[in-house]
């Protein structure tokens, strides 16, 4: 590790479904620059280029870029796949097409499945192990180069090679693996038991599944991108975002690109728990409202909660460890109607990007979120990036007026409010759910709000909830670029053990346990990046005997090795807070060890992400107007802020609005807004003048 | 009071969402896999004055939709009576008698007063499924049961927890009476917690919407809810609706089950005829009435999911005709199918009478048997007696917009299906297939879903094995031109030699020994439309795929695949003109 005194020049690129944003930060001078650019879906990588084009980076003194992408994602949700063969035990082809027998929703007995491998190019061959990893039969090593040939000639171009109780003995998948290696013709091999050692063969099989069907695919993705950039005189190495909010380099990243998938979401935690924590707020909901999707996660303790369990979508579990970022809406795009029963819904169907709202101008005729918000005047039609023109108020009122207003026996506007009001609840309503299914209480935590329409909903939401303060960064808009730009580096590792507590040998789960560290570390130690310092965080995945949920037991805090004991009672410790039942009598189980190794990353200035030099020293040379909004069931005279002139110690009460390049933030009467040095906005609510 | 819509909207998701999160913590905090994995439960919120539905989870198990009202109506009318005695705050009754508007013995239902002000305001309920309360057989699944005293431990309505505290005399008894009781406490307690948790969220709700605003809205909410149900019904052209759908057998006597059913659309009324079906049975597969009049509610929610779960939803839905049948059991008849198999069978029957009048909403019939196979015995590798569950799914039926979902799980359920890998770390047994079952589904325009085929061996053990499954004598029924999905089969080999139950789908304690052998195939869905105007091209994918045969193809879809793999289409459309005469 080399101890770095120059400037360095760090960039962040996260590519989004509509835009693509860049971060491009001087160390030394915390000087920012930023970048937007529209998404270029067909090959990410020139919407890449034009945002460093248009954030002018010289890109021979540029020392770091870290890169978000969606490739894989969209791959997986789009099924353009590349040609992938499965081999897997005698009996089991069709696991990855029978899922865990479920469909899509409780009621409608509609619903289809594409599995990720068709069937044709799944084959079977002898082998067993059973549960305890005793060889039941054999490995037929003849019939597996029988079946790579077979899959060879059918033009498969990655293998993954999936075996019942591998998590317990992958020995089998190993010989097989070893095979493979003398007749595949290049390194797209999966074992099932690679990138996660855990026991059930559907989630452990499609996440090996798509790890091998979007390998390619991201390797060439990233390679063409390196080679374009070193062709621009870029010199040095470049990261890329995994799911679990760390990073890997360019070369490593394809080996485990499952990993990358929902890695996106994943950088908007990492910027939210960043900014958090130099303001001093480490229990956050971090609360994402775009045009298609609200976003939502939790941050406890300063570190966001993480899940192997993650379904991107219906049956398509990817079994790695993942930010838990969870969908609770379909953003402003959310389409409002009258049911049968003359009540207001909102939502679940949404206009999408395209047609999207009707203030977009792109056809949409259904009234939504935004439009709602256009009415209230708490949008303006010409603050709206993707408006296409053409499109009148009173065009949008038409429309409230008629699919709603007509039928709720209101005007357009008490119609726009409704739909407000019944978003905003039920939001709420959703975010309680993810809130309670983590054991999370809402008035110890703050509301971190982003994404276009996240700080125009905010405040109400939290008082919905009764979250005491809201806190708006500085830059909402590129939070997952911003997010790049500060993750750490980071490697999970999973082992499944499946051992009742009593029977645990203590020596052998500290073995586990160092023998997890050390291969994180030398991964890490081998990446061409500085780092401050290594920490590693040990967990326990546990249950009761007889249980089938499990508990993460975090065991950051205890002496190693740790014994029987004292892990017996922080189990029952974690279980009795989250469930408020005490049951001490019923023996525990160790499901899975878990380490994470991270090489943490030197933290960089950020308070220079809004320039300190556009900022006025008093409140009255930040107003730029004022404007009718509606608040409180009635239309106000309010005051309009530009957000990047506010002083940097503000103050002031609710009603207001303050407009800023990529969001709009609502103050509400009886709110209250203060600032920190790092350009933050807390909207503390309830707590303004009336 | 009148209130506005607005307010109206944010209650019913208010209410809607105390639910839910009443389901989500008893889930979580539940022992058995049954509930944490299979949710096997429900929560809802129920009128003081006759128990009826004023909200309930929307991650309940579906075949729980109508049952819980009923059980609640009950207890309050023994109340009145003084039969059960009256509630105190922090009271809880568990009751699980089938008859008191129940389904069968293991749906344990735990009620608790709310109280406003010191006035009882409504009920809390849930239901939970336990894995065993006693009876003949592990589980309680007996098929060969002829009385309900042999299906396990009747509780009536009593109170388990006074006054906050767990009455340990009442709860001694249940758990002398059923089997693995060490491990029920943590299902007791997840059951009572939810149900703290409802009163925490629906006192929270009140006090900031207030007591009146509550009451009226409650009421108002029923109101529209009918209007929502009316307005769907209304265009469903008027006219009498007619199916049949069978039950193999009863488990006993081995003939099947008829259920028949004429759906009298009439404005804004739907009312269900049953009239004609089997009388009472010997056997378990009788339905109590509360699990019947669930079943047509849950159909009818399959067909309309957008309107919510409330009594004012099923004011439009009148059920008759059932006295005198299999679908009105009265004590002491055995029960324990209802819920599993004779649910489905009605949903099936209701699916199959409107699918000509919702062409577009309803689907051909789905596999429709929950497909229990239970194996209870001693595992003499851990020197410990087990209780082994396989549930299983099966295809679904095709539909207006597309070919039927392969594996889905039963009408009445939600639940996954445990991973093959746990079941071997639980339970003395071997996998060697778990397969998609070629050729099931049912011939169809939109073809049926295909089912599952799946093959076990017992080792290092003895056991005794069960089946209670269903649509072993006839496949799920293919609608509009479309053929019926494949039957569900059981063999059993033992020392090597092959045998079929009897009932085909149903028998009760096979006694098994290490490397003897079960396989299971279940149904596919039923096939929507003719099958002659498929897609040659998607009959073409099915055969590369391996799901029909090239003969399947000609002869089921009158498509000629050449060896190669592609359409020959002059011979396809020779091979279609003939089938189609031959018709």
């Amino acid at each position: 590790m080399t101890e770095t005194t120059l400037a360095q020049h760090v960039i962040g690129i996260d590519v989004g479904g509509t835009f693509t944003d860049l971060v491009m930060l001087e160390t030394h001078s915390g000087a920012v620059t930023i970048a937007k650019v529209p998404t270029t879906l067909d090959n990410q990588a020139y919407g890449v280029l034009n945002a460093l084009k248009e954030a002018d980076a010289d890109l021979r003194a540029v020392d770091l870029i870290i890169h978000g992408t969606t490739t894989t994602t969209n791959a997986v949700l789009e099924r353009k796949l590349s040609r992938t063969g499965l081999i897997t035990t005698h009996g089991f082809r069709d696991i990855l097409e029978l899922g865990r027998r479920t469909r899509p929703q409780a009621y409608g007995m509609k619903g289809i499945f594409t599995p990720i491998i068709p069937r044709h190019l799944r084959l079977e061959v002898a082998e067993r192990m059973d549960y305890a990893g005793r060889v039941v039969t054999p490995l037929d090593k003849d019939g597996m180069r029988q079946a790579i040939r077979q899959l060879l000639d059918a033009g498969c171009e990655s293998l993954v090679i999936h075996f019942l109780h591998a998590y317990a003995n992958p020995e089998h998948e190993k010989q097989a693996a070893a095979i493979a290696a003398e007749l595949w013709p290049n390194n797209y091999v999966t074992m099932g038991h690679a990138l996660l050692s855990e026991s059930r063969e559907y989630e452990r099989g499609v996440t090996a599944a798509v790890n091998a069907s979007v390998q390619p695919l991201l390797e060439r993705y990233i390679q063409r991108l390196v080679t374009e950039l070193k062709s621009n005189g870029y010199q040095s190495e470049m990261l890329v975002m995994n799911g679990n909010g760390g990073t890997v380099s360019s070369q490593d990243v394809a080996r485990e690109a499952a990993k990358t998938v929902m890695s996106g979401p994943a950088s908007g935690v990492i910027a939210a728990m960043n900014t958090g924590k130099a303001a001093g707020h480490n229990h956050l909901i971090t609360y994402d409202m775009g045009g298609t999707s609200t976003d939502v996660s939790v941050i406890k303790d300063g570190k966001p909660s993480v899940s192997n369990e993650i379904e991107i979508e219906y049956a398509m579990p990817i079994h790695v460890p993942m930010i838990d970022v969870r969908t609770v809406g379909a953003g402003g795009g959310s389409i409002a109607r009258v049911n049968a029963a003359g009540l207001l819904e909102v939502g679940p169907d949404s206009a999408g990007a395209d047609p999207g709202p009707v203030c977009y101008g792109r056809g949409g005729t259904e009234p939504t979120i935004s439009d709602a918000n256009m009415i209230l005047g708490r949008l303006e039609l010409k603050s709206v990036k993707s408006v296409e023109g053409g499109i009148s108020l009173d065009h949008i009122k038409a429309i409230f007026d008629e699919s709603l207003g007509q039928h709720l026996n209101m005007d357009a506007v008490a119609a726009a409010d409704a739909v407000i009001r019944v978003a905003n609840a039920k939001m709420a309503g959703a975010i309680r759910m993810v809130l309670v299914s983590l054991g999370a209480d809402p008035r110890d935590f703050s509301l971190f709000a982003f994404g276009g329409a996240g700080p125009l909903h905010a405040a109400a939401i939290a008082k919905e909830l009764g979250i005491p303060t809201v806190l708006i960064p500085a830059r909402p808009g590129i939070t997952n670029a911003l997010g790049c730009v500060v993750a750490d580096l980071r490697q999970d590792f999973v082992q499944t053990i499946n051992t009742p507590l009593a029977k645990m040998d203590a020596k052998h789960l500290h073995d586990v346990f160092i023998q997890q560290e050390n291969q994180g570390r030398a991964i890490i130690d081998k990446e061409p990046i500085d780092i401050d310092e290594m920490s590693i965080s040990r967990s326990l995945d546990m249950q009761f005997v007889g249980q089938t949920h499990i508990l993460n037991v975090n065991l950051d805090h205890m002496d190693l090795p740790a014994s029987q004991d004292d892990i017996q009672d922080l189990f029952e410790q974690v279980y009795f807070n989250r469930f408020r039942v005490k049951l001490d009598k019923i023996n525990a189980n160790i499901v899975n060890v878990n380490t994470s190794v991270i090489g943490k990353r030197k933290a960089f200035d950020l308070s220079q992400l809004i320039e300190s030099d556009g900022r006025k020293s008093s409140l009255a040379d930040a107003r730029i107007g004022t404007r009718k909004v509606h608040v409180a069931g009635q239309f106000v005279d309010t005051p309009v802020y530009q957000r990047e002139s506010l002083p940097l110690d503000v103050s002031l009460n609710g009603p207001a609005m303050i407009q800023q390049m990529d969001t709009t933030i609502l103050v509400e009467p009886g709110d209250r807004v203060s600032s920190d040095a790092q350009g933050n906005l807390f909207i503390h609510v309830g707590k303004g003048a009336e | 009071m009148t209130i506005d819509p607005i307010t109206l909207s944010v209650i019913q998701f208010g209410l809607q969402q105390v639910c839910d999160e009443m389901d989500l913590s008893f889930s979580r905090a539940a022992f058995s896999p049954v509930i944490a994995e299979a949710n096997d439960r429900s929560d809802g919120i129920y009128s003081a004055e006759d128990g009826s539905l004023i909200a309930q989870g929307a991650g309940g198990l579906p075949v729980f939709v109508g049952t819980m009202q009923y059980s609640t109506r009950v207890l309050t009318e023994r109340i009145k009576e003084g039969i059960t005695p009256a509630p105190k705050p922090d009271d809880i009754y568990i009751v699980n008698d089938p008859y008191l508007g129940g389904t069968h013995l293991m749906d344990v239902r735990f009620a608790r007063p709310f109280y406003r002000h010191g006035k009882l305001f409504c009920w809390l309920s849930n239901t939970g499924h336990w894995p065993d309360t006693g009876g003949s057989v592990p589980g309680g699944f007996s098929a060969a049961a002829t009385a309900v005293e042999q299906e396990g431990l009747r509780l009536p309505p009593v109170r388990l927890f006074k006054e906050g505290q767990l009455d340990e005399e009442i709860y001694a008894i249940i758990c002398s009476n059923i089997r693995v009781a060490d491990q029920r406490i943590g299902d007791v307690m997840a059951q009572a917690a939810a149900l703290k948790v409802g009163e925490d969220r629906l006192n929270a709700l009140m006090d900031r919407y207030g007591d009146d605003v509550m009451v009226a809205a409650i009421a108002e909410l029923r109101t529209r809810a009918a209007t929502q149900m009316r307005a769907l019904i209304q265009d469903i052209p008027d006219g009498v609706y007619s199916s049949v759908a069978w039950v193999d057998s009863d488990g006993v006597v081995d003939e099947p089950l008829a259920i028949r059913l004429a759906i009298h659309k009439s404005g804004d009324q739907l009312t269900f005829d049953f009239a004609g079906s089997s009388p009472p049975c010997i056997g378990p597969m009788n339905s109590v009435l509360a699990t019947t009049l669930s079943s047509v509610y849950l159909a009818v929610r399959h067909i309309f999911p957008e309107v919510p779960i409330s009594a004012g939803a099923f004011e439009p839905l009148t059920v008759i005709g059932v006295e005198n049948t299999f679908l009105d059991a009265r004590y002491p008849r055995p029960v324990s199918g209802c819920a599993a198999e004779v649910s489905q069978r009605i949903a099936e029957a209701v699916f199959a009478a409107l699918v000509d009048a919702l062409p577009d909403r309803v689907t051909a019939a789905p596999a429709g048997t929950s497909g229990n196979f239970a194996l209870g015995g001693h595992n003499a590798e851990k020197g410990q007696d087990f209780v082994m569950y396989q549930l299983s799914g099966g295809g679904y039926g095709g539909n207006a917009d597309h070919d039927g979902l392969t594996n889905g799980c039963s009408t009445i359920g939600i639940s996954k299906a445990p991973p093959i890998e746990i079941m071997e770390q639980s339970f003395p047994v071997l996998y060697h297939r778990y397969a998609l079952r070629e050729g099931s589904g049912g011939a169809g325009c939109h073809r049926g879903g295909f089912g599952l085929e799946y093959e076990v061996e017992l080792r290092h053990a003895e056991a005794r094995a069960s089946f209670v499954m269903d649509h072993g004598r006839y496949g799920p029924q293919g609608v509009r031109g479309g053929k019926d999905g494949a039957v569900n089969t059981v063999t059993v080999w033992r020392n090597g030699e092959a045998s079929v139950p009897p009932h085909l789908s149903k028998q009760q304690d096979i006694p098994l020994q290490s490397g003897d052998r079960v396989v299971v195939a279940t149904p596919g869905g039923g096939g929507y439309g003719d099958p002659l105007t498929r897609d040659p091209d998607a009959v073409k994918m099915d055969v590369m795929l391996e799901r029909y045969t090239h003969d399947q193809a000609k002869e089921w879809f009158g498509v000629i695949i050449t060896t190669d793999g592609e359409v020959d289409i002059t011979a396809t459309r020779e091979q279609r003109k003939q089938s189609a005469t031959h018709l």
